[in-house]
């Protein structure tokens, strides 16, 4: 592991040992803002780690800010850090000046549409986008749509807009913001803005379930050997082993997957890369989460156990952005319209 | 607690000169007729197209130049087989003896193995098999019987071997066989020595498989005599250089690639504009495969660095295998059809014959539960 690696994962592991006690989950769960563990993630840097320099990122490559997201993602944080860092991305790129705080994205879900309207006095936007992500809690959202025919990227603050808060599996808010000719504070031309957020919210989600499967191995592994029944540790047991092995192997295969897609986003996604990493790491995530389940027995069903904060994540994480099916339909689409003999040189190029 | 990790590899200003040089080579050969893709996987036999390998330095990439080789990487000699495999090239008769017997040669044989047999294996002219598994001896390798005694100048041999395949083409297989008795340390005691099939001693004969083929083999051994400087490694190193060797056997691209072809022709037969189902399936698979290939290329990069990524290997084996037979399984209710006998000359042959070969992907090589026991070993829970 590279020094500064090494050094993100200490200045992550610490915030989240000081500041995410259980009391800190559960109270974002029931839908307060955990102030304390943002303010030290942000006295890092870390939600501006994905930021190029020149737009005030704090210089490290982004590589490793998403090896930070992992990790923060290893520790079921309840935060906005993967929305903040793609919408600053999203803003940055499209040459728009990343506020301070924490940001969302919308829309994204792929039904929703927002309408841009210039005006003399400003532009605006206009309509309903659900299920946006921390939406209640972000100040700000950076916003895509068309603006005459041309794709944008705004900013625009939510304040007044929250209609109504659902939660997703793991108790983070996903909410239905609905906007009325509100003011945008900044507009920028940026084309394909809107598949450029569909893909990189995929990869971050793809990084962030990497890191929750990575947390229920190792949870998996040290119930296994810390549980005695008939006499040993369960981890004594062929079956028990034989079900870790595969939960090892789709670990490792998510891992490579999103490692892979990040290499080869460092600029801009990799349409190609993250279809392959939003599907096999969700197909991890379900597969996995099952066998970390069955290992821990009733104790893992349990509030007590730490296990449900990284499951109900994965379970969430899978659907967000385009779950499998999405994306390997659109993958399918690609590879056979090129036909079979394209897909060699295809798969070789990485 | 073990983490596994595949760090990934930067493949070699050369790879892609190299790529197009291999995809050029088995264009001309498809072009003359010399094979046809999609009847082919890495156990297909054919000497002359081997020879014409060796011609290309195709074979034994990683060997010092002395001894034949060419002194390239193991990523280059990486993308050399993925690309054999990929293109559906009869790789077969070579295939052992680059992937694993030539390197414990390189590494462990006397002076007199390596500059006679290398330099044969690197022409494509010289083709091995593999003794290990024996009737009452598979995924407990340990309990093999084949016993070897000293003798003057050398050791000679007795016992059967089984599940050799291509031992009735092939020139030479490593035998396993214990020098002395079970001692509590069951792994003790054996020995690896070099067998030159065409002398007395030693005898083939069939063993067809499910579906009529000929491939596997039961090799007997009655007094063959092995001369001491054909000893690989130590007496007593047998067991220790056969696990050493798995690392190469087992996460190489011929663990997830053995169905590419009927993953092909299936997208060939789907045609450009799929419905949903149909590219949602090619779409995963397509998935699988980038994320194997990514893992088995870093272990191509620790074994360019020297280490023996054993549990590593265990897994992309173990995950690449289950994916090699999800393909048949897939499109078979995909692209109706009744399987057919035969050797893959139409869609109906390819999947019958994918189909009747996928048991023996999970098996060979080391059993898919042997694999998971390893891994579990090396996750700490044994």
């Amino acid at each position: 592991m590279s020094e500064i690696r090494d050094d993100l994962l200490k200045t992550v592991d610490r915030i989240f040992d000081e500041h995410c006690p259980r009391e800190v989950r559960e109270s974002a769960e029931a839908g307060a803002w955990p102030a304390g563990l943002w303010r030290a993630l942000e006295e890092v840097g870390l939600d501006r780690a994905a930021l190029p320099e020149d737009a005030g990122g704090s210089g490290i490559d982004f590589e490793d800010a998403m090896f930070a997201l992992r990790r923060s993602a290893y520790h079921g944080a309840p935060v906005p850090l993967a929305e903040t860092m793609l919408a600053g991305r999203l803003l940055a790129a499209a040459g728009i000046e990343v506020p301070p705080g924490a940001l969302t994205v919308a829309p994204v879900r792929a039904s929703d549409r927002l309408a841009f309207v210039r005006a003399a006095a400003g532009s605006s936007v206009a309509g309903a986008v659900h299920r946006v992500p921390w939406g209640n809690l972000c100040e700000r959202a950076a916003v895509v749509g068309e603006l005459d025919g041309k794709d944008v990227v705004g900013l625009v603050s939510t304040a007044g807009t929250v209609v109504s808060v659902d939660k997703n599996l793991a108790g983070e808010p996903r909410a239905l913001l609905r906007f009325e000719h509100a003011q945008l504070l900044a507009l920028a031309p940026f084309e394909g803005a809107r598949a450029r957020l569909e893909a990189e919210g995929a990869l971050y989600r793809s990084v962030q379930m990497a890191g929750a499967l990575e947390r229920i191995l190792e949870y998996a592994l040290q119930y296994a050997n810390e549980r005695v029944q008939f006499g040993r540790p369960i981890a004594k047991f062929q079956a028990i082993q034989h079900m870790l092995a595969v939960l090892a192997g789709q670990v490792a295969a998510a891992s490579a997957a999103a490692d892979a897609a990040v290499e080869a986003s460092r600029l801009a996604p990799d349409e190609f890369a993250v279809s392959v990493a939003k599907s096999r790491v969700g197909e991890a995530a379900g597969k996995g989460a099952e066998i970390a389940h069955q290992v821990h027995g009733a104790m893992g069903y349990t509030r007590e156990h730490n296990l449900h904060y990284s499951t109900r994540r994965l379970w969430s994480w899978r659907d967000e952005f385009g779950n499998e099916t999405y994306w390997q339909t659109r993958l399918g689409r690609v590879v056979a319209a090129q036909g079979a003999d394209a897909l060699w040189p295809m798969l070789s190029r990485l | 607690m073990h983490e596994f990790r595949f760090e990934p590899v930067q493949l070699p200003p050369s790879a892609q000169t190299l790529r197009n040089d291999v995809r050029a080579f088995i264009a001309e050969e498809v072009a003359k007729g010399a094979f046809t893709p999609s009847r082919n996987s890495w156990s297909s036999f054919d000497a002359e197209f081997s020879r014409r390998c060796g011609e290309r330095g195709y074979i034994g990439m990683r060997w010092p130049k002395q001894y034949g080789g060419h002194e390239r990487s193991a990523l280059e000699r990486y993308i050399v087989t993925e690309e054999m495999l990929a293109g559906g090239a009869p790789v077969g008769a070579h295939w052992v003896a680059d992937r694993q017997s030539g390197h414990q040669i390189l590494r462990y044989g006397s002076e007199r193995a390596k500059q006679t047999i290398l330099p044969k294996i690197a022409a494509g002219v010289c083709f091995f098999s593999i003794g290990m598994s024996e009737p009452d001896s598979g995924s407990d390798l340990a309990a093999a019987r084949t016993r070897a005694t000293q003798v003057e100048g050398g050791w000679k041999i007795s016992g059967t071997k089984v599940w050799t395949s291509g031992a009735h083409r092939t020139n030479y297989l490593i035998a396993l066989a214990r020098t002395s008795p079970k001692e509590e340390d069951r792994h003790a005691g054996m020995t690896q020595f070099i067998v030159d099939l065409s002398l007395p001693g030693v005898s083939v004969r069939p063993i067809y498989n499910l579906y009529g083929g000929h491939d596997f083999n039961e090799v007997v051994f009655d007094e063959y005599f092995v001369p001491d400087d054909m000893i690989l490694g130590g007496v007593g190193m047998g067991w220790k250089m056969v696990t050493g060797e798995l690392a190469f056997e087992r996460s190489g691209p011929d663990r997830f690639l053995s169905t590419y072809q009927l993953l092909l022709e299936s997208i060939r037969a789907l045609g450009p504009d799929p419905d949903d189902h149909p590219a949602n399936e090619i779409g995963r698979f397509v998935a699988h495969l980038a994320t194997l290939r990514r893992m088995s290329t870093s272990i191509a990069g620790m074994l360019e660095r020297g280490a023996q990524p054993i549990v590593e290997a265990a897994l992309v084996k173990d995950v690449g295998t289950a994916f090699e037979r999800e393909i048949p399984e897939t499109f078979r209710h995909l692209i109706p059809t009744e399987p057919t006998l035969g050797d893959g000359a139409s869609y109906p042959e390819l999947l019958g014959m994918t189909i009747l070969r996928a048991p023996g992907f999970t098996i060979r090589g080391g059993t898919r539960e042997i694999l998971r026991g390893m891994i579990a070993r090396g996750l700490g829970l044994r």
